[in-house]
């Protein structure tokens, strides 16, 4: 078992199967570029915790992925962001939630690990803080792409469109009507209830929005330390005010001297698992390996039908993946030379 | 087998010279919650409503840090945050960030049972309570002259001391407040198990005296403060920001899955190891009916009642 550095990033977990070809491209040729910049800087005896932090940033600036600039929106069209960051070593960590202003979320969770007595602050008082340290803040309007306007705007049309199947027995006819609000549902079968129509159950659709949730990396440095960050905009559509896994210490991050975990997808089941904290439990208790660790926590822990994808790093110098959902845009590379950026495919041997 | 409780109202440097008449309000008020707990578990409520009404007694009581009582922001206002969590289900949920809700705990649930989310916070938390018609009153409501007194001394205390060991910027509040008897106490939370052996765990608090506003400590978070599975349920109190490193409440449970621990030596383990000294207490059931409340602090208030007829109310060691 040698040691020796290694890093993971990814760029969310759930992605939309009939994502275009030049899409993929696209998100590969990003990931790669962060990786290197990761792997350059690493190469440069920055330690984890700046590592992560940078390699994060990227992410956050790129409206490819789903924190700072290209967050998924609030029911009422806003962005409002979450981070947290954990040293392993110390297992100092900080967290944001709630931003609305502030260009890169995770840099904020690391003042708050290292310039506040505190390790989490939310929205006006986060805010706050962060006009007090003089980080970059810009208008809401920065972080709002076109794009997720559009899938806003599909995933509240989703929650309400329901096709009812209907059934007229002489003659013997079916055929599906689409409705967009349950009244107009009933409104619809009274009237043909009247006329001798039977009907069958309604199949409501609730529209799958594909918007693979948050962005993180891990990394252990040539001195065998390790961390872990991870940034969100949430989830598509979420109530303002609504926190997910990502900066919940121990569910969407967590990192400690064994290894450093960063989980994406279903924020709601990865905070019932503590998903992070549970790959690293179960190495410390059950002394099982990194992927045997992630692989155990991904079968036994999550809800069941939830989609998560986790990344992880051991002090080791090894890397872990595991992910249940239909991709995961990630990038992976060691010192012993292996480098790989993937969005299919589970990474098990 | 059989029915277990186990509430606290928080751990903390509860001096020994604690006026009497400090100490048997508290006391008294644990022995009632304690009675309303055990009321409700015989008379075969769930678990999750038993620990919602208790930890609704807690908060309505001045007395402790947590609803009408709860300690003040450095702006001198009140922010209160809840959690509650069904150990069968694992459904949870978390609120933080209150001002006007009465009953953080009844909101937190509300957040589990009327959302598809776990978890919400500050503005879009208090919209969610008008929505929902909860009682809320005037933010004034929950201040005492207590907790104004206590905001005082601990800015007093701020400016007194000089942290040099500390990468602080000078005028960001230090996190080594001078112990000053009762001020650091923190939150209020109850465990129950039926004796079908259904868990559930809930906690509720202000928070930390002059904390900077926005400010977010454990236990709104699901393996921090608050944490119920189907083995266990816990409630931690103490120093936020050590029981967040520390993944407390999950690491009890953890520790009894992965190692086989019983529900004392994953809890002992916890307090005496993961979190340094002065920093935590916690109450836990287990599934088997079991209660184990240890700190590492001078004191917790607490108390705890099984099926088999043995009660307890204490402060300090015994």
């Amino acid at each position: 078992m040698g040691r020796g550095w290694a890093i993971a990033l990814h760029g969310g977990a759930g992605i939309d199967p009939n994502i275009t070809l030049h899409r993929q491209q696209e998100a590969k040729e990003h990931l790669s570029r962060y990786l290197n910049l990761g792997v350059s800087a690493i190469r440069s005896s920055l330690p984890a915790n700046d590592v992560v932090e940078l390699v994060v940033r990227e992410l956050e600036s790129d409206p490819l992925f789903n924190s700072g600039k290209g967050s998924a929106l609030t029911e009422k069209g806003t962005v409002e962001m979450d981070a947290s960051i954990m040293d392993g070593t110390r297992r100092r960590c900080g967290a944001v939630s709630g931003l609305m202003r502030v260009k890169n979320p995770v840099s904020l969770a690391r003042l708050v690990m290292e310039k506040s007595p505190h390790s989490y602050l939310a929205f006006s008082g986060a805010e706050e803080f962060a006009r007090q340290q003089g980080v970059e803040l810009v208008d809401n309007e920065y972080f709002i792409t076109d794009e997720n306007r559009k899938m806003l705007k599909l995933a509240q049309d989703a929650n309400t469109i329901m096709v009812v199947h209907f059934h007229l027995i002489f003659p013997n006819i079916h055929f599906l009507l689409f409705f967009i609000n349950l009244n107009f549902v009933h409104a619809t079968m009274i009237v043909l209830l009247k006329i001798g129509w039977q009907f069958d159950n309604s199949i409501p659709i609730t529209g799958h929005a594909y918007l693979p949730e948050t962005v993180g990396c891990v990394v252990v440095d040539g001195q065998g330390r390790c961390a872990a960050a991870t940034s969100t905009g949430g989830l598509m559509n979420k109530m303002s005010g609504r926190i997910g896994d990502t900066p919940l210490i121990g569910s969407g991050t967590y990192a400690c001297n064994l290894c450093g975990v960063s989980c994406t997808g279903e924020g709601e089941a990865i905070i019932r698992a503590t998903l992070a904290r549970d790959v690293a439990a179960v190495m410390e208790y059950k002394g099982l390996g990194l992927q045997e660790a992630v692989d155990f926590v991904l079968k036994e822990k999550l809800d069941d039908g939830a989609e998560a994808g986790i990344i992880a790093v051991s002090r080791e110098g090894e890397v872990a993946c595991g992910f249940n959902s239909i991709g995961m845009f990630r990038g992976f590379a060691t010192e012993d030379g292996f480098m790989e950026v993937a969005i299919w495919d589970s990474m098990k041997q | 087998m059989g029915w277990a409780i186990a509430l606290h109202g928080g751990a903390g440097d509860i001096p020994h010279s604690l006026p009497p008449e400090r100490r048997l309000t508290r006391e008294a008020c644990l022995r009632h919650c304690l009675q309303i707990g055990v009321d409700a578990l015989t008379s075969r409520k769930s678990p999750l409503d038993v620990v919602e009404l208790v930890v609704r007694e807690l908060e309505n009581n001045p007395h402790f840090n947590a609803g009408r009582g709860s300690v003040l922001t450095t702006s001198g206002t009140v922010e209160m945050e809840a959690c509650i969590m069904d150990g069968k289900s694992m459904r949870c949920g978390a609120v933080s960030g209150l001002t006007t809700v009465v009953n953080a705990i009844s909101l937190s649930r509300l957040v589990m049972e009327k959302t598809p989310h776990i978890y919400l916070g500050f503005k879009g938390a208090e919209a969610f309570a008008r929505e929902q018609g909860i009682e809320t009153v005037d933010a004034s409501h929950f201040i005492t002259q207590e907790n104004v007194e206590r905001l005082k001394q601990a800015k007093e205390a701020n400016r007194v001391q000089v942290d040099y060991t500390q990468p602080v910027e000078k005028d960001v509040k230090r996190d080594e407040l001078k112990p000053d008897g009762d001020s650091q106490i923190g939150t209020v939370g109850c465990v129950a198990v039926d004796s079908e052996g259904n868990l559930a765990a809930a906690t509720s608090t202000g928070g930390l005296v002059n904390k900077m506003v926005g400010r977010i400590g454990d236990t709104p978070i699901i393996g921090a403060g608050t944490y119920a599975n189907s083995l266990c349920a816990v409630s931690a109190t103490g120093k936020g920001e050590a029981i967040i490193r520390g993944t407390v409440a999950r690491d009890v449970a953890a520790l009894m899955e992965f190692k086989g621990m019983s529900l004392q030596e994953a809890a002992a383990l916890v307090v005496g190891d993961r979190v340094p000294k002065g920093h935590v207490g916690l109450v836990a059931v287990s599934a088997t009916g079991e209660v184990t409340m240890p700190f590492n602090t001078t004191g917790m208030f607490r108390a705890c009642a099984t099926e088999d007829g043995h009660s307890e109310i204490a402060i300090w060691d015994s």
